[in-house]
This record gives C-alpha cells, sequence and structure tokens, in this order.
C-alpha cells in the first residue's frame, strides 16, 4: 500500500458515494443501501489498516499527503495522522458502519437523502480528525456540522424543529469563535515567521508569547468546548441527541461531540501550549459541572434518549478531567475515553432507536419486563449500562481508570466528585435497567420484536465486541494514542511555568 | 460675470427644491419629476465644474447622465402607468405593500 | 501456566454457554460444573504441598496489560498460602453448589442462563483471589459485583429481584468508591500497584503514617461494601431474592469473602496503620453484634442466615482489625463449609415446603432426615460447639481479641457468640421439630442435592482440626500474607490456645442453646413469642435498626428526589427556558421592534436618507 493514498480514500470515499447516490432514484432501496454499505466498509477497512500499520516506533505523523491550493495564501490540503487521530478516525469508521446498519432498519423514508446527508457528515468528520492545515480543518469542521441541520430537521422526532435549530445555532456560534481563534493564529504567527501559513505544524513550531497564547486560547476553547459540550454551552446536546433519528444520534454523540474535545486538544492545547498551562486548571473545575450536574440531571430523566444524552456530557466531563491533567496517563486516558465513550452511546443509541421504532415511546415509566420478550436487545442494552457505569471488562473502565490515575495527583478532590459521578451513572443506568427490562411483562408490548435477523443484530454485535476487546486488551489501541499523546504532553510541559 | 459660484448656487437651488418635492409632494409623478430636478441640478454643476478645470470629463459625464436618465423616465413612468392601472392611485401614500 | 488455566476456563465455558449452548441445557449444566471441579483438581495439588512447606516462596506471574509512558499496569497471579487456601474454599464448596444447583434448578427456564453467570461469579471470584496487584484485585472485584446483579436479580421479573440486584450492585459501588480512591493514594505513595512491591515500600519506611492511615481506611470501604459491613450492610439481606444456590455461593464461598480476603491480602497496611485497625475492629464488632440482635427477630429461614452471615463476617473483620489475620481467613474457611451447608439445606427444606416462613414448616425431621442432620451438624457448626469446626476458628478470632487486650470488643464477642446460638437455636428447632405447621407432603430432596450437603457437613464438622493447637504446621501457621515470606508480620498469625477464651465462649454457646431450646420447644406456638413478650424491641430488630428505613428516607430521597430534581429544575426552567430560550426570545423582541420601522411609505425612507447625508455632512465639514 506505500504511496497510496489512504487518507484521501477516507475522507473521498463517502464523497464519491454521495455523488454516486445523487444519481440514483428513490426506488432503488437496496443499491442505496449497499452502496452506503461498500462505502462505510471501505472505511473502515482502511481505518483499521492504518491503526496497523502505523508505526508506533517512529511515531509522529505518517501517511502524510500535501497538495498546494491557494499558495498565496500559505492554504494546502494537507492532511496526516498520529496516534490521537488514528484512534478517532477508527471510532468515526465502526460509528458510521453501524449506523448505516441502523438506519437501514430504522429510515423508512427518504432513504436516499437520509443516507446522502450521513456519508456528508461523515466525509467532514473523516476530515477533521485528518486535516493538518487550519483551513481545512475548519472546512471539515462545518461539512461536519451542517448536515445535522436536515438529519434531525427531516428524519427526526418529537420537538424535531426546536432541536435543530437550536443544535445549529449554538454549533455554529461556537464555531465562530474556534474561526475567530484560527484567524489571529494565521495572522499573528504570519507576522512574527514572515510566511503567512495555515499550516499546524508550522505554527506550531513557533514559539508565541506567552500573553498572547493565554489570550486567544480562550475563543478556542471556548469555541471548541461547546462542541464538546462544556457547562453550562450543553442544553443543545441532549434535545439534539432526543430528537435525532437514531444513526444521527450516534455519530452526533458517539463522534461529533468528540470533535470538539480533539479541537481543544490538536488546536488550543498542541498549539498554544502556554495558553493550556494557564487554562486548563479552569477546566479542571468545570469539568465538575458536566460531571456532577450532568449525572444528576440524567438521573431524574424519565427520557431514556434524554438520559443518555445527559449522561453523555457527564462523561465527556471526565474527557475534559483527563485533558486539564496535562500528562500523559490522564491525556491518554482522555483520548481513550473519547474512543470508548464513542462506541457506548453509539451502542446506547441504536438500541433505544430500535426500541422506540417499535413502541414510539421512549419513556421508562411506559415499559416493564421487556427483557422477557427482547432477550438480545435487554443483553446488549445491560452491556451498554456497565460500559457506562464504568465495569472493567469493558473499554470505558480502562478509559477513566487511566483519568482518575493521571487527575489524582493535581486534583484529588475532583478524582473525588468524578469517582462519585461514576456511582451515579450507575445509578441511573441500572434504575434505567430495572424499569425497562426486568419487572413483570406487560401485555401491550407483546407486539415488540427482538434483533433476530443479521442486519438488525450486526450493529450491536460489532459496538459490543469492540467494548469488549478494547476493554479486555486495551494495548490495541492504547500503545498507538500513547505515540501521539506523549510529544504533545512534552511539549506543554516544555513550556516554563509563568 | 458669471462665476463658478453663480452655477452652484442655481444648482443647489434646483437640488432643493427636488429633495423638498420628493419628500413632500405626495403625488408620484411629481415626485418624479422632482427626482428629475436633482438629477439636472447634478448635471448643471458637472457642467460647471467641467468649464471651470477646462476638462471634458464632467461634460461626458452630463451627457451620460441625460441618457441614463432618459431611460430612468422611460422605465418609472412605465411603471407608474402600471401601478396607476392596478392601485387607481397615484399618491405615494397609499402605495405602501412593503410594509411591515 | 495452569494457574492461568484456572482462571480462564470458567470465563470460556461461560461465554460458551451464553453464545452456544443456551439451548442444550444439560450440556451447559455439565459444562458448568466441569470448570469449577477443574479448577478444584487444578488447586488440590497446591493445597496437598502447603503442609509440607508452609513457608512456601510465593509464586508471582504477570504480563503487561497497559504500557503507557508513566503508567504500567499488569495482570498477574500471586500463588502463596494465602491465596491457596482461599483457592480450596472456592473451587471446592463452588464445585459442591454447583452439583446442588443442577438439581435445585431443575425445570427452571433460564437453566443454562443460570449456569453461565455461575461460572462467571466462579470466574470473578478466582481473579480477585490470584490478583497480584491492586488494580487487577479492583477489575475482578467489579466483576464479582456484576455476577451477584445477575444472580441475584435472577428472576428479573419480580421487581422485589430486580431492586435487590441493583441495591447490591449500587452499595458495592459506594464501597468501591473508597476502595478506588485508596488504590490511587497508594499508587501515588510507592509508585506501584502490585501487593508484594506495595509491601516492601511500606516496609522500608517509605510511606507517611498518616498516608498509610488513610490508604488503609479507604480500602477498608471496599470490603466494607463487599463484605457487608455496617454501614453497608443493607445489600446482603436482600441478596435473598435469587435462588438457594447463589444465596449459599454470595455467603459461603465468593463475594462476601472477597472483602476479607482482601483485607488479609492487604493486611500488611493495617499492620502499619494502628489508627485504621482500630476503626476496622470496631466496626466488624459492632457488625457482628448488630446482625445477630436483628437475626432474633426474623422468621424468613433465608434471612435468619443470611444475618448469621453478617454475624459471621462481623467476626472476621473483628480478627483482622485486632491482628488476627490468620484467625479471620480460618472463620472464613469453616464458614464456607458450614454456611454452604446451612444455605443448601435451607434451600433443600424450600424446595420441599415451597415456602421460606419457618412458622410454617416445623416436625420436619421424620421427612427429610438427611437434610435435618446435616443442618443439625452445620448449626453446631455455625453456634461454635466443641468440637466443630466453628467452634476452634471463633476461639481464634476470639483469643486473638482478648490478647489484643481490647475487652471490650472481646465482650461484644462473646455476646454475639451467646445470641448467635440462641437464634440458630430456634431456627432448628421451629424447622425440623416443634408442631407439625407445614402444608402439603414435604419430602427429601434427590440425591444430587443431599450428597453436596453430607460432603459439606463431613467437612463443618472436621475442618476445625486444621487450626488444632497441637497440630503442627497448622492452619495460623501458613496463612500469612504474600509478604510474609519477609518475616515481617507472620507472626501475628500464630495464636495460642487460651484456656480460659474457650470456656468462657462454650459456656456463652450452651447458655445460647438451652434458652433458645427452652423458649421456641414449647408447645403449640404459632408465631414468635418474643413478638408478643417485647414487642418494641421485637419490631425495632425486625426493621433491622431502620437502617434501610433511614437510608431510603433521607439519602436515596434526597439524592434523587431532591438533588436531582433540583438540578433538573435548574436545567429545564433556569437555564434552558430563562438563559437560553429567553436570550432567544429578547433576539425576537428587538427584531419585533424594528420592524415597526419599515413603513412602507418611501417617503420616510427618502426623509431618513437626506437626513443620514445631512447628518454626514456636518460631521465632515466639522472634522475638515
Amino acid at each position: 500500500m506505500e504511496g497510496f493514498p489512504i487518507i484521501s480514500a477516507i475522507i473521498a470515499a463517502p464523497l464519491v458515494a454521495v455523488i454516486i447516490l445523487l444519481f440514483l432514484k428513490d426506488e432503488m432501496l437496496w443499491l442505496v443501501r449497499a452502496i452506503s454499505v461498500a462505502t462505510t466498509s471501505l472505511c473502515l477497512v482502511l481505518s483499521l489498516y492504518m491503526l496497523w500499520a502505523y508505526d508506533k516506533a517512529k511515531g509522529g505523523y505518517q501517511f502524510v499527503e500535501r497538495i498546494e491550493w491557494v499558495k498565496s495564501l500559505g492554504i494546502s490540503y494537507y492532511v496526516g495522522v498520529d496516534g490521537i487521530s488514528i484512534a478517532m478516525i477508527v471510532l468515526t469508521s465502526f460509528v458510521i458502519f453501524t449506523g448505516v446498519f441502523v438506519s437501514w432498519v430504522g429510515v423508512k423514508q427518504r432513504v436516499r437523502e437520509h443516507y446522502i446527508f450521513l456519508l456528508l457528515l461523515v466525509a467532514g468528520v473523516f476530515g477533521v480528525f485528518v486535516s493538518l492545515d487550519l483551513l481545512f480543518f475548519y472546512l471539515f469542521y462545518e461539512l461536519a456540522v451542517i448536515p445535522m441541520y436536515p438529519l434531525i430537521g427531516i428524519w427526526g422526532s418529537a420537538n424535531r424543529e426546536y432541536a435543530t435549530m437550536k443544535l445549529t445555532l449554538y454549533l455554529s456560534f461556537g464555531a465562530v469563535f474556534a474561526l475567530l481563534g484560527i484567524l489571529s493564529l494565521y495572522f499573528v504567527a504570519g507576522a512574527q515567521s514572515g510566511v503567512y501559513t495555515f499550516d499546524m505544524l508550522a505554527i506550531g513550531k513557533l514559539s508565541l508569547e506567552r500573553s498572547y497564547q493565554i489570550k486567544v486560547f480562550l475563543p478556542l476553547l471556548f469555541g471548541f468546548g461547546v462542541l464538546v459540550p462544556l457547562a453550562p454551552f450543553h442544553s443543545w446536546s441532549p434535545i439534539g441527541h432526543a430528537a435525532a433519528p437514531s444513526a444521527v444520534s450516534m455519530l452526533h454523540a458517539g463522534v461529533l461531540m468528540k470533535l470538539g474535545a480533539y479541537g481543544i486538544l490538536r488546536i488550543a492545547m498542541g498549539m498554544l501550549p502556554a495558553g493550556a498551562q494557564f487554562w486548563m486548571p479552569y477546566v479542571a473545575v468545570l469539568c465538575l459541572i458536566n460531571i456532577f450536574y450532568g449525572g444528576l440531571v440524567a438521573m431524574s430523566r424519565k427520557d431514556m434518549k434524554f438520559m443518555i444524552g445527559y449522561s453523555s456530557s457527564s462523561h465527556m466531563g471526565y474527557v475534559l478531567l483527563g485533558l486539564a491533567t496535562l500528562n500523559y496517563i490522564g491525556v491518554n486516558g482522555a483520548v481513550l475515553l473519547m474512543f470508548a465513550h464513542g462506541i457506548m452511546t453509539a451502542l446506547a443509541f441504536s438500541l433505544i432507536g430500535f426500541i422506540y421504532d417499535q413502541a414510539h415511546t421512549r419513556m421508562m415509566y411506559d415499559f416493564s419486563g421487556l427483557a422477557k420478550k427482547l432477550p438480545f436487545v435487554a443483553v446488549a442494552f445491560a452491556i451498554m449500562g456497565f460500559a457506562s457505569s464504568g465495569l472493567p471488562g469493558l473499554a470505558n473502565f480502562v478509559a477513566e481508570l487511566m483519568v482518575f490515575i493521571g487527575a489524582f495527583k493535581d486534583y484529588p478532590f475532583q478524582v473525588v466528585i468524578a469517582v462519585f459521578g461514576i456511582i451515579v451513572t450507575a445509578t441511573y443506568m441500572l434504575r434505567c435497567i430495572r424499569d425497562v427490562f426486568f419487572r413483570e411483562p406487560q401485555d401491550k408490548w407483546d407486539g415488540l420484536k427482538d434483533a433476530t435477523t443479521f442486519v438488525e443484530r450486526l450493529p450491536f454485535v460489532i459496538l459490543i465486541a469492540v467494548l469488549l476487546v478494547v476493554g479486555f486488551y486495551p494495548s490495541i489501541i492504547v500503545d498507538i494514542i500513547n505515540t501521539g499523546v506523549v510529544p504533545l504532553v512534552d511539549k506543554i510541559n516544555a513550556v516554563p511555568h509563568g | 460675470m458669471l462665476t463658478i459660484f453663480h452655477y452652484l448656487i442655481l444648482s443647489f437651488l434646483l437640488f432643493s427644491i427636488g429633495v423638498a418635492g420628493v419628500l413632500l409632494r405626495r403625488n408620484i409623478i411629481i415626485v418624479l419629476m422632482s427626482l428629475e430636478l436633482i438629477f439636472n441640478s447634478v448635471n448643471i454643476s458637472l457642467a460647471a465644474f467641467s468649464y471651470y478645470l477646462q476638462s471634458l470629463n464632467g461634460t461626458v459625464f452630463v451627457i451620460f447622465n441625460i441618457t441614463v436618465a432618459a431611460a430612468e423616465v422611460a422605465i418609472g413612468l412605465a411603471i407608474l402607468v402600471s401601478v396607476y392601472r392596478v392601485r387607481k392611485t397615484v399618491n405615494v401614500e397609499d402605495l405602501d405593500e412593503m410594509r411591515y | 501456566m495452569d494457574i492461568w488455566a484456572l482462571l480462564v476456563i470458567p470465563l470460556i465455558v461461560s461465554v460458551f454457554i451464553a453464545l452456544v449452548t443456551r439451548k442444550n441445557e444439560e450440556l451447559s449444566s455439565y459444562l458448568s460444573i466441569g470448570a469449577v471441579v477443574i479448577g478444584f483438581l487444578i488447586v488440590l495439588p497446591y493445597l496437598l504441598k502447603l503442609p509440607g512447606d508452609p513457608h512456601m516462596h510465593p509464586i508471582e506471574q504477570a504480563f503487561t496489560w497497559i504500557s503507557i509512558k508513566g503508567l504500567k499496569i499488569e495482570m498477574g497471579t500471586l500463588i502463596d498460602p494465602l491465596s491457596i487456601i482461599m483457592l480450596f474454599v472456592v473451587t471446592f464448596v463452588g464445585s459442591l453448589i454447583h452439583i446442588y444447583s443442577k438439581g435445585y434448578m431443575h425445570g427452571d427456564p433460564g437453566y443454562s442462563r443460570f449456569f453461565a453467570c455461575l461460572s462467571l461469579f466462579i470466574f470473578s471470584m478466582l481473579g480477585i483471589v490470584l490478583s497480584n496487584n491492586l488494580i487487577m484485585i479492583f477489575v475482578f472485584w467489579e466483576l464479582v459485583g456484576l455476577a451477584s446483579y445477575l444472580l441475584i436479580g435472577y428472576y428479573f421479573e419480580k421487581p422485589s429481584a430486580a431492586d435487590a440486584a441493583k441495591k447490591a450492585f449500587l452499595v458495592n459501588r459506594i464501597g468501591d468508591f473508597g476502595f478506588i480512591l485508596g488504590i490511587f493514594v497508594i499508587y501515588y505513595a510507592t509508585g506501584t500497584f502490585n501487593f508484594i512491591e506495595v509491601e516492601h515500600h511500606i516496609a522500608a519506611g517509605h510511606v507517611s503514617s498518616g498516608t498509610l492511615t488513610l490508604a488503609a481506611l479507604l480500602i477498608f470501604c471496599g470490603a466494607v461494601g463487599k463484605s457487608a459491613q455496617f454501614p453497608l450492610h443493607v445489600w446482603l439481606p436482600d441478596a435473598m431474592e435469587g435462588p438457594t444456590p447463589v444465596s449459599a455461593l454470595i455467603h459461603a464461598a465468593t463475594m462476601v469473602a472477597a472483602g476479607v480476603y482482601m483485607l488479609a491480602r492487604t493486611s500488611f497496611l493495617y499492620a502499619a496503620a494502628p489508627d485504621a485497625m482500630v476503626i476496622v475492629a470496631y466496626i466488624g464488632g459492632f457488625t457482628a453484634l448488630m446482625a445477630a440482635l436483628i437475626a432474633l427477630a426474623q422468621s424468613d429461614i433465608k434471612r435468619i442466615i443470611a444475618f448469621s452471615t453478617l454475624s459471621s463476617l462481623g467476626y472476621m473483620v473483628l480478627a483482622i482489625g485486632v491482628g488476627g489475620t490468620g484467625a479471620g481467613m480460618f472463620y472464613l474457611m469453616t464458614h464456607a463449609f458450614f454456611k454452604a451447608l446451612l444455605f443448601l439445606g435451607a434451600g433443600s427444606v424450600i424446595h420441599a415446603c415451597h415456602t421460606n416462613e419457618i412458622w410454617e414448616m416445623g416436625q420436619l425431621y421424620p421427612k427429610m432426615k438427611t437434610t435435618a442432620v446435616t443442618f443439625f451438624l452445620g448449626s453446631l457448626a455455625m453456634m461454635g460447639v466443641f468440637p466443630f469446626s466453628g467452634f476452634w476458628s471463633k476461639d481464634e478470632i476470639l483469643s486473638a481479641t482478648f490478647q489484643s487486650g481490647n475487652y471490650f470488643l472481646f465482650a461484644m464477642g462473646i455476646l454475639t457468640a451467646f445470641i448467635t446460638a440462641v437464634f440458630i437455636s430456634k431456627l432448628v428447632v421451629v424447622t425440623f421439630f416443634g408442631d407439625k405447621k407445614y402444608h402439603g407432603h414435604p419430602h427429601e430432596s434427590p440425591k444430587v442435592m443431599t450428597i453436596p450437603l453430607i460432603i459439606l457437613s463431613v467437612f463443618a464438622v472436621v475442618a476445625g482440626f486444621a487450626g488444632f493447637p497441637g497440630l503442627e504446621p497448622n492452619f495460623g501457621t501458613f496463612v500469612h500474607t504474600a509478604g510474609a515470606a519477609l518475616g515481617e508480620h507472620g507472626a501475628h498469625a500464630e495464636h495460642h490456645f487460651n484456656f480460659m477464651v474457650a470456656s468462657l465462649s462454650t459456656i456463652a454457646v450452651l447458655g445460647g442453646i438451652l434458652l433458645g431450646w427452652s423458649i421456641y420447644s414449647r408447645k403449640g406456638m404459632k408465631s414468635d413469642v418474643m413478638a408478643e413478650r417485647l414487642p418494641f424491641t421485637y419490631k425495632f430488630l425486625e426493621n433491622r435498626f431502620y437502617i434501610d428505613h433511614i437510608y431510603d428516607t433521607y439519602f436515596v430521597a434526597w439524592i434523587y428526589n431532591g438533588l436531582a430534581k433540583i438540578l433538573n429544575y435548574i436545567e429545564v426552567n433556569i437555564i434552558i427556558i430563562f438563559i437560553i430560550n429567553g436570550s432567544a426570545y429578547t433576539v425576537r423582541q428587538i427584531g419585533k421592534g424594528l420592524r415597526l420601522t419599515t413603513t412602507g411609505q418611501l417617503q420616510n425612507y427618502a426623509f431618513v436618507m437626506v437626513g443620514g447625508v445631512l447628518v454626514l455632512m456636518i460631521i465632515f465639514a466639522a472634522i475638515l
């Protein structure tokens, strides 16, 4: 595969599929689905190949491709992956691959358009994770956010207009701040070095003034933080999850929220080490709101999707805590948690969607005893619930453990609250399992069907398998994340404390 | 001896009359005519400056303006006629379709 | 390598049953039984070698699980006398319970699921026992929690079972909260998770005593949860909702024993933190007494035995708290035999009578002789009558307490022994003798159930001689922690037979038996006489000191109905409605106001435009 542009292929595959889908007729359902499955499996295979082929000993950015785009402005199509990006790309591939199958089962109208937007979105997400050029980073970022609007607005459930409007406004609002930071970096770095460029690595090599770093870190932190979502700018996220169709919720919680954390990690922390030193301790305090507040709000929610939505923002609090540690263990844990949480929430939303599509309600109190009728879904849901509550053997445990170990030295108080947050998570997850799947079965749900066919089961099986594999043998992905985290953390710690 | 100031004063007076007509008269035809007055006041000052500076640029502009004004009047009157046919009025106060 | 096989086989079997042999119930049960019996056979050679080599060198095998810059976590096994004895208890008692379950669970719709969960349970428990480091023990610790959740909630259609499972998991989680923090404290104090290395660091005096006390107390929280000590004991009685063999497994060989085992494993920590030990001892002593008192006022056969377990666990923790790790482990082992016996016996009775109420049984002895006799032997061991196993092990704990000089705790221990004798004799008398109160035709259980009972009763009778003071080397010699090979803390495991302590406890037990027998063997008793004579005390005890009630009304309600609801209110009404929708509303209102300027009057616009030009002109004029 030497010389083959793998990264461009991963981005281009969904875009090519979009163009093909545009020319198909709506009635060609099988062809539409086949193309989507083929594209996403290609992405999955390529990203797993990258995971395997990445040279851990060498580290740094690999599979790099660079094409000058607008030379006078210093814009180039410049892509490459390090350990962190690979983890995120593998995550995205898994989520979109399973998401295509979930949509296969769940989406019944305007199937072709649905896949078009889904694939557009995912192309944007891939692009963000591989971009080494700030402008392309931003373009892909917008490409990832915008398709959400029609996806929720057209295929969503209750309250979808409100949700999609709120989500788009929030994300655009955040994006403006991020753009502000990016442009500032471009001009300031250009003025300092004399060469105006959007090249992240080139800007990253400059030693910018400490006070400037502190100033410009803030809009970047805020801009990407809205997407994380950093409390108190989180309220777009639960309702967005709740209104979106299953596959979109999966991508939204599984991948899109990680874009924010990735932006903070790659751009804010990666390029402004002194800013990171200054601001991240504050983030370590803010994330407690996410963890504690998000968790308790999730506890009082009766709608399963809202519950998972708030739980997501609670879990992203752990990611932020891990990032805020600014040490190897914590940042590694944060990246692994992004991965693990992405897979876990994707599983959660696919399962809830599966039930909702049949029962047309997501309220916990409407259900009881579903385990008798839907044993497969019940087992999968329980695995998801336990993963979410940090049970060993599943990927989230390893990640949370690493975050805690990393954070304990500098932020023992936060760790106490965060560990308590795990109990809160376990409380609402187990309560949900008890309410929905345990207790006496009801007659009115006799009509529900378990996941029996290959297409129905495949996404659940794959996601559970990933959780288990990483949970039992975390080195498979931790080793590679570590190669990306070490230089980043070294760079931050090399800056003298001011 | 007529100096440039005389021309400019004439131009200013015409302009003011035109503006007053545009702002104060309710008949849309008069408003259009007042607009023409404004146009011509500008033309006068352009011609005056052209003579004063001994440059042809101003004169060229004047001729250009007259052409444009002619086209404008043609279109404007055509619109007026069709508005009148539909609304049966030439009072600008009644033509508030674009209101909030 | 055989040790890894020991650990992994139950996991493989569990997964295999879940995925492949789900439909084939016979095969599933044989696989599951096979897994644990093979485990027992792997452990046996180690156990037999032990008396010849009581000071064996610990065998450690490990592989790297996570390795990143600055952190290395291993998964490894540690074989030393402590773990060998625990492995023996788990696999031996586990095997008998598995075999018994085959009969007990016959005809249950979830037969295969049950055995898959049992194997998972055994896997997790073996993991705890074999762990060579704190992270690994925590991993399996949590998996035990998972397995118990699945088994307690086995009858998940029953709301009470679903609640009990949830409660068990969550209460354990609260304990684990302290446990994991304790692990972090130790890691930052010593830089390692490995037991032997941690012990070296502590022995070398690298850790300040304040840190040690903190770490010891935090880690003790884990044991408080798993071994059901006050104040986290509330899950254990509810865990009765699972099938009876599960109760036997939880109470005897796994789960609750895990907490005590973990304390024994980390006893070097407690030896170095005397302040923490005092707290441990008092919590143990208090739990023992409290549970015994509560057991007096229960009438459900499984509940009575459940509270007796709580009481026994209190004893074990007390032993650790007074420095008698060997005594605690010895009691753990004998307790595993007689408690498994009592539970399986109770299961046999329930199987026959279809009720848990002892006041609906009575006069069962002629109907089910084997069960009755084995149950009787188990009870004697439980009460600690000479020369049954419970006598020797309890005696060790009591003399260790006595030697520690804490006479208050010693008195609590003796009192507990007395009360235990009262309620156990009540249980035996009311169930097997007394008046006939059962309905239908109870009959003896099948052989697959009675044979494990007989085997267990043999051990319940004789296991105590492993700690017989005249025997050398006896149990106390080879139960010491991994680091005991270093010669530091092994010493306190030795003990000397104290005749005074033995006679005191014997007097207490015999007194208790006499009292219990004389009260409850009276004819014509339909319900508990204590409820009539001491109504308030009885009610207080029956309601378990109202501890569950306090938790439900205060803690649970506070967090769940109070704090969570308040935050949700803030989220919905203040953040979403007021701030977010409010700002959207403000923008909309401003827009509505500005809209009014669009009058549609051409001349208004022209007027504003002219005015604007004039203003600009004035400004320019002023500037120029």
